[in-house]
Parts: structure tokens; sequence; C-alpha cells
């Protein structure tokens, strides 16, 4: 089989700001102080006809912490409002408003070193192998240790290629898995009765809930074979020590907090949290898409994941920045693209996000950004939110933050680890904390911070799980995790400990069981659309392909849709042979690809290579009522063979 | 009951160490003793991220009742035992040992090599100029990284790397048997029609070169490459949420190669593709 040699479309580096005239006009180069002064004046003028809450900031998951704290810090001081919002909202804000719910904490609740030393891993709806693979060689030392791993994904990916068991689910029905899984573990009486009735809530309601999902119901609705269901329920719950990881084939759907309620469940009912090598893990996506959250670059939290709507919270945060913080939530990343349809949002200040490419239904998305008043974008390339779709009336180049700044991201194991620049930044480029700062000055608040440790010890005066990180301790501990309120103490490698304290004060909130149902993927699948089409990511790409795409690879080979061997043939279509895909949003046309991990129905995609297929101009923009996330994962489409077979070479 | 059994607390070690007296803790290797009092003794296949493979045999230290020289790289130390790593014994042993490497294999990139074959005063040109080399056209079968069989000392590093340590790719593997044992993909295809990841934990680990990345291949190539203009630069992957690691080697404000601490909890010194290799974007200037 021969690979398509691709080259991708590449990004040059922006180096000098850019600003226009008018919507009709090209580009053109400006001086910073014209560029500045026109971000400035748009969201003056904005704010002065249409109140704070017009303006918005989309912060960036891939910048330092210190970037995202001072981005939260100019939306809710100098202009305002709660409207900050990053792309986390596109992929985990399901497991952060889970996590919270259940923990009162948005973080996964073990160490990568923990997988090393645990009985048993699941992987729900993870490609760790493929996306995390880093992550992936913990699992690894832990299955060469003698842990057991069981796959749950709708493909058999290279995950699960090394799992014990692989369930094979059908895409949307995680939630009757996992109460079955929850109701064979009752039945078997494998539920850890002292950890149910010391440390959690709900349990009578719901060993109700589950009741109805007997394994030959959720055989029927999922497609995994009852043995297999209750298999990874008696393995699960007999586990010394237990380790739940998900990704984003558990967040992106309509329903995506539900479906982390229903995984945490598990937890719950096993006592698998809150102990060494036992725990629930969601792994993020975005170098720091865990530090964007926890600098309270989302509309619910202040830095440190302190609640808007807890009045005591607030008072520090407004004594400290000499300021007033609405008293209200604002809003998400969702409910800005919403806003902008309805004309109530006028202004957004984007830093480093793509989301003409990476929002579900692109199409609409370019429609409701080109709808702005002042559209500020601030990237290192001009990226299609800023050129293509020609929206932006500033574009600011800024520096690549991993490795032309100074700062800190957090990861996925809640590690905060230092970031260092080791390049020069190309012709006048400047580090986003100085663009920020400087619009910040021509808005009346003369904003300086000496350097990104500057930033940080405010954080941290702030912050009281962020306390006992000073510079120093990070570089000698190589990074050290939250929460760490301490400067001597290290901190412990698991979350939630408290909750198997004998002593209830000690004890703390007791964690709720979630009362959820299941709900089928919103786009059905049905004669006009047979096809359930999920999307994924690859080893060797990334996203949007902005970054991923500039070096050569040579296991890439651009985008495909993935069908089964059963479906490519029932549709008399061979691997590279163009066909057309349509959903009830979109069309693209996309060459095929065989991949036997697939099963009949269920064909995949990847978003690596948007400016050769725009896969997300079928997708569907369904959104997680709770956290605002879209179910990326599950559109229905139809494959139809072209008139004459264009076969690419 | 707990698969994963948590072992006893490591009590001290005690032997002799070229008559003094040296406390390791338990399951130390003798090669940690005698670098933690300081001793400085050749390495080329021992690897701090992998188990001792005893492939090359140039860390050969003598002990004392044992019948053979034993590699410090592997052999535990054990309480009582009497150990001597300058002897006239080892010393001779490490010199031929340098003196077949390095008549049959080009160590022109392996650090300390020249300073070693002088120290042990190893005389690789007696074997005269026909001695055995593989003489190979280094592979160039892709952008990322380059195979330079003349450089291989078939130290399996790169193998178990590739292999069950780390990656669990098991791309590479040793075909062949005696002379014509050789590092290669299956069927020694080219790294493209292989099971390769392009992770380059391979090339991470490889002490002498023969695996190099392609950037810094043709700089040597082109005359350019000069470690002591680089700077080295830790920071954080820009890609996935794992948070590797990377050590970013810059020279003339250029990515020319990226590492990872070895000592990493995230890494341990491995890296995928993208951490790896997808660095260009940044540098996409113009």
């Amino acid at each position: 089989m021969k690979k398509r040699d691709r080259t991708p479309k590449t990004y040059t580096r922006l180096t000098h700001p850019l600003v226009r005239d008018s919507r009709d006009e090209p580009f053109r180069r400006a001086t910073w102080d014209e560029a500045l002064a026109r971000a400035a004046d748009g969201f003056r003028r904005t704010k002065e006809a249409h109140g704070p809450d017009a303006f918005a900031m989309l912060s960036c998951a891939r910048a330092t912490n210190e970037m995202n704290y001072v981005a939260q810090k100019f939306t809710r001081v100098v202009m305002g409002t709660n409207n900050v919002d990053s792309c986390n909202r596109t992929c985990h804000a399901p497991s952060v408003a889970g996590l919270s719910a259940a923990f009162g904490s948005g973080g996964g609740t073990s160490s990568y070193e923990e997988v090393e030393h645990t009985d048993l891993v699941v992987m729900w709806g993870s490609n760790a192998r493929f996306a995390h693979p880093i992550f992936f060689q913990h699992v690894l030392r832990g299955i060469r240790n003698g842990a057991r791993m069981y796959a749950v994904d709708p493909r058999r990916t290279s995950t699960a290629e090394w799992a014990e068991s692989w369930l094979g689910l059908n895409v949307g029905t995680d939630i009757p898995l996992a109460h079955a899984v929850g109701r064979e573990i009752i039945h078997a009486g494998l539920h850890n009765k002292a950890f149910i009735e010391r440390a959690t809530t709900g349990f009578d309601e719901y060993a109700e809930l589950v009741e109805p999902w007997t394994l030959s119901l959720a055989e029927k609705v999922t497609g995994v074979p009852a043995a297999a269901i209750r298999d990874l329920a008696h393995a699960y719950a007999t586990a010394e020590r237990a380790q739940l990881c998900w990704t984003l084939g558990i967040t992106e759907h309509h329903n995506g907090t539900d479906n982390v309620r229903a995984l945490i469940n598990l937890s719950l009912l096993t006592g698998h949290v809150g102990r060494y090598a036992s725990g629930v893990q969601p792994l993020r996506g975005q170098n720091n898409v865990q530090g964007g959250g926890d600098m309270g670059a989302i509309p619910n939290r202040l830095p440190g994941f302190q609640d808007i709507l807890d009045a005591a919270h607030r008072v520090k945060f407004e004594r400290a920045w000499g300021t007033e913080i609405p008293p209200r939530y604002g809003m998400t990343l969702t409910d800005m693209f919403e806003a902008m349809e309805h004309g109530e949002l006028h202004a957004v200040y984007c830093i480093g996000e793509n989301p003409a490419q990476s929002e579900a239904d692109s199409e609409q998305a370019i429609r409701r950004l080109a709808a702005l008043d002042h559209l500020v974008v601030q990237d290192i390339f001009l990226t299609k939110t800023a050129e293509m779709a020609e929206m932006a009336d500033v574009v600011l180049p800024a520096t690549a933050a991993w490795a032309e700044t100074d700062g800190t991201t957090t990861n996925s194991e809640r590690r905060v680890q230092r970031v260092r620049a080791a390049l020069t930044p190309p012709g006048e480029a400047r580090e986003d904390i100085d663009i920020i700062c400087e619009v910040a000055v021509r808005l009346g608040h003369d904003w300086k911070f000496a350097d990104s440790e500057a930033v940080w010890n405010e954080l941290r005066s702030l912050s009281p799980d962020h306390f006992g990180m000073t510079y120093d301790r990070l570089t000698e501990h190589q990074g050290l995790q939250w929460p760490c309120p301490d400067l001597e103490v290290l901190p412990s490698s698991f979350l939630h400990g408290r909750l198997w304290e004998s002593d209830p004060a000690l004890r703390g909130p007791a964690a709720p069981f979630g009362l959820v149902a299941h709900d089928p993927p919103v786009d059905l699948t049905d004669e006009s659309f047979p096809i359930r089409l999920t999307t994924g990511r690859r080893l060797d790409s990334y996203n949007t392909g902005v970054q991923s795409g500039g070096y050569a690879s040579p296991l890439r080979r651009g985008e495909y849709v993935e069908l089964c061997p059963e479906d490519a043939e029932r549709y008399g279509v061979v691997v590279g042979e163009e066909v057309r895909v349509s959903s009830r949003r979109g069309v693209v046309v996309a060459p095929v690809w065989v991949d036997p991990a697939l099963r009949p129905g269920l064909a995949f995609m990847t978003m690596h290579f948007p400016d050769e297929v725009d896969t997300n101009q079928l997708t569907i923009e369904a959104n997680c009522p709770i956290a605002g996330t879209a179910e990326f994962k599950a559109s229905a489409i139809r494959i139809e063979k072209l008139p004459v077979a264009a076969v690419r070479s | 009951m707990t698969a994963i059994p948590l072992g006893v607390p490591r009590r001290l070690v005690e032997f002799t160490l070229d008559g003094r007296e040296a406390r390791v803790p338990e399951g130390s290797t003798i090669l940690d003793a005698c670098r933690a009092a300081g001793k400085d003794i050749p390495t080329l296949c021992q690897g701090d991220t992998l188990a001792p493979k005893n492939a090359c045999r140039v860390c050969v230290v003598e002990v004392e009742g044992a019948r053979t020289l034993a590699p410090a790289c592997s052999r535990k130390a054990e309480a009582g035992m009497e150990v001597r790593t300058d002897t006239e014994r080892a010393r001779h042993s490490r010199k031929v040992v340098l003196e077949l490497l390095a008549s049959s294999v080009n160590l022109s990139t392996t650090p300390r090599a020249a300073e070693w074959i002088k120290e042990y005063e190893a005389k690789p040109d007696r074997f005269g100029p026909n001695a055995a080399r593989v003489d190979e056209e280094p592979r160039v079968d892709n952008d990322l990284y380059v195979r330079d069989y003349d450089k291989c000392i078939l130290c399996y590093k790169c193998v178990d790397a590739c292999g069950d340590q780390w990656q669990n790719t098991f791309a590479i593997s040793v075909v062949g048997r005696g002379f014509d044992a050789r590092i290669a993909v299956e069927h020694d295809a080219p790294l493209t029609d292989s099971a390769c990841v392009y992770c380059g934990n391979c090339v991470e680990v490889c002490p002498t070169g023969a695996l190099s990345f392609k950037s810094e291949f043709d700089m040597r190539a082109a005359g350019t490459w000069n470690e002591a203009e680089q700077t080295e630069t830790t920071t954080v992957c820009a890609y996935c949420g794992v948070g590797c690691n990377l050590t970013l080697h810059v020279q003339d404000n250029e990515i020319v190669k990226v590492t990872s601490p070895h000592d990493n909890p995230v890494t341990h010194g491995n890296l995928c593709i993208k951490g790896r290799f997808g660095y260009q974007h940044v540098q996409n200037r113009d």
C-alpha cells in the first residue's frame, strides 16, 4: 500500500503586527503602537456601547500558567466581566465539571508513577498509545509489573492491542456500560460497603438507577457481550488497586459530564479513589489545558479553583486587584459562540486559539466570528481564525510559549513544571504577557510585571493550592503537584485521601454518586445517514495541524475516511479512492482508508488536516449542557462512491 | 492480595573497593559504588535508564576469588566482596576491548572514546589497515534520523529501548549471528517500511552516534555542528497534556536536537515523535 507523500500547509511565524482599516481590505503591516491602540480602542468602544459582558477572552491552553493568569485578570479587572474561557471547552471541560461535582476539585486524582504500581488499569475511551504515548509507557510498565489492562473503545485501537480484554462498545453507550458494570458489582456483593457508607452519598438512589441495566440489556444496547461486561465488573471490583483513565471518548459527547459522572460512580462504588495507585485519571489533551483552568481562565472559577459565587473568595481577589468582580459566572466558549449569533457579544480577544477550525460545525463558527465588531487575534501564526475567514481586525505576533518564554505549565497529573525560553523570538514578536499588559495600559491600568516569576508569585499569594511552589522548588523537584500549600512539605501524589479518614471532620464533604441516565447521541443514524463517524488523533499529528504540519513525519499520510473492510466492500471502494462523505451539516470529499480495527457501521476521521479535508464540517455542535463540550465523537454520515473513481496515488 | 510486591526496605551493603571501605544500598552495582566514590570507569553499553546488557565489556573489574573479570555495570555489590578496579588485568582487558572496538568500528562520535584509548594506551592500528569493518554508507531513508552501521558496536541499547524496556514497539532487533550480527528492522527494510514510530528513543540511548538525528547528521556533514556553541534548555513539550520535559539543544537560534532528562519523573528520557521532532513550526520564520 503506497502512502501518500503529502506536505501539509505549513504556517510561517508572524513577525510584525497586522491591522486592517476595514473588513474589505487586506491586512497591512502596522507598528506595535498603532496595533495596540487599535486593539484597545475596539475593546473600549465595545465596553462603552454594550457593557462589559459584550467582551470575551479566548485564553490559550497552550500558553503558560502566567499568561493565563494575566489574561483572566485582564478580563476581570480591565474589562469587568467573567467571560473568559479556552479550548478546554472542546475537550476536557466535562472531566473538570464531573470531578468537581464529585470531589470538589477538577483534577485527575492520581500520578503517572502510580499506574506502574497498580493492579488493574481501565482505559475508557482513550487511545493513549497514540494520543498520550509517554503516559502509556507508564501503563506498559504497570502491565509488565503484573497489572491487567482493560480497554473500552468503539475501535480496537493500538491501546486495546495491549489489553487483556477489549470492550468494543457502540459509540455513545458509555453510560449503559458503566451502569451495567455498577449493577453487576452490586449484585455480586463486591461493592465496598464501608467506603460507600463512610465517604459517599446517594448510594441507594444509584443502586435503583442502575437496577434496570442487566448484563443482557447492556449487551443489546452497547454491543458488548454480557460475559465481557461481567468480567470487567469483577476484575475492577476485586482488584486491590485500580486506575480508571479516560480521554475524549468520554468527554466529547453531548452528555460528556454525565459520562464522566458514570465512570466516577464506579470508583466510588469500589473505593478505587483516594489511595495510592487507586484513582480516576482524565488524560488532558494539551500542554496546559489543566493549568489554564487552574489559573482561572474559565468563566466560573477564580485562580486556584476558587468559586466566583463564593463571596469570601471574591473579596480576597477584589482586595488584591482593587476591583469588583461580577458575582455571576461568565460565558463558556460555547455560550460565546451562541452569543455572537444573537448579537450579544461584540468584541473578542483571541489568544493562541484557532476556533475557526477547531469548533464543531466549523462553517457556523466562521460565520459567527465574522459577525463580531472587533476581533483581536494574538498568535504565533496567521491561523485560519485570523486570516482565511478574514475576520480579525488586529493581529498581534506572539512568542511560542514552550520555547520562547519563561513560565510554568501544568500537566495531566497536576504537576506544575518550568517552561524556559531557549530561542530568540522572530521579528517583532512579543511575549503574551507583555502584549496584554500593553493593552491594559491603554485602557487605563498601569500593569507591568518584571518577569514571569513576578506573575507567578502574585498567583501564589492568591491560590493556596499553589503557594508552596516557588520557582526554585519547581526546578529542584522537576515540578510539583498541586495541592501544594506548604513551602517545606512535599505534596501527596494522589488526591482525596481524606475520604478514607475515620474522623468525619477530617473526611470533609462526602462524594455524591452521580445520578445520570443514558442519552444516545443526538445525531441519529438512519437510512440516509447509516454510518457512525467518530473522530480522534493520530500518533504523529496534532489537533488542527498548525504545529504538527511543520515537520517531516514519515508516518503522515494525510486525511482519510477510515472504514472497516466489510463496509469498504459493501460500498465497492478501495484504499485511496475518493468518496463523498456527507452529514446533516456538510459534505467533504476524502480518500478511503481501510482499518480492520473498525467495525461495520463505524467510520473514523481526524481533524489534523483541515486545509485538506475539513472534518469539522461534518461534526455536530450538540453540546453538553453542563460543560459545553460538543459531540465530536458521534456524527451520522453517508458514504457515496463518486461517479468516476478518482484514485489518488 | 495485591499482585505488586511492595518490597522490603533496602539495607546498606559493605564491601572493599580498591582497598577502601564502600557502603552502598542493597541492589546497587559495583559501577554505582565506583561512581559514588568518584572513580571513572569507562562504559559504552551501560545506560542509566536501561537494564545492563554486559555487551561491551569495557567496564570490567577484578573481584577477589572470581575466575573471570566482572562487568561493573551489572555485577551487584555483595557484602564482604573485595573489588579492584585498576589492576593490570582489568586495565589490559579494557585496552584490548577498546582496540577491538576501535579497529572495527568508527568511534569518532563516541563521547570520550579517544580519551580512553589514550588512557589505556590502546593501539587499534595494530590489527593493520584491513581490520574487519562494515564499510557501509549511512542509511538516510527518512527525514528524522539516520543509521550509520560503521559506528555500531552492537551494544543492544537501541533494541532494549525500542523493545520491552521502554517503547514496546519492537521495530528493531538483532539479525544474523556471529560476524554477521547487526541491528535491523524486519527484513532489514528501510525504516519507512517498518514498524518504527519515530520516537527517537533509540537515538537517545545510542552511545556512539550510530543512530543520530538527521539535523545533527546533516550539520556534521556540512561541518557546522558545534557543540561548544550550543545551549541546552529544559522546557515542557507543547503538544499533549502529559507534560514531557524537553531539553532543546540550540545552535544559532535553531533547535538542532531534542533530548529529555533521563531522571525526569514524567519521561525517564523517553519522548514520542511529536515531542522529539515536532519543533520545526516555531522556526518557520520566513
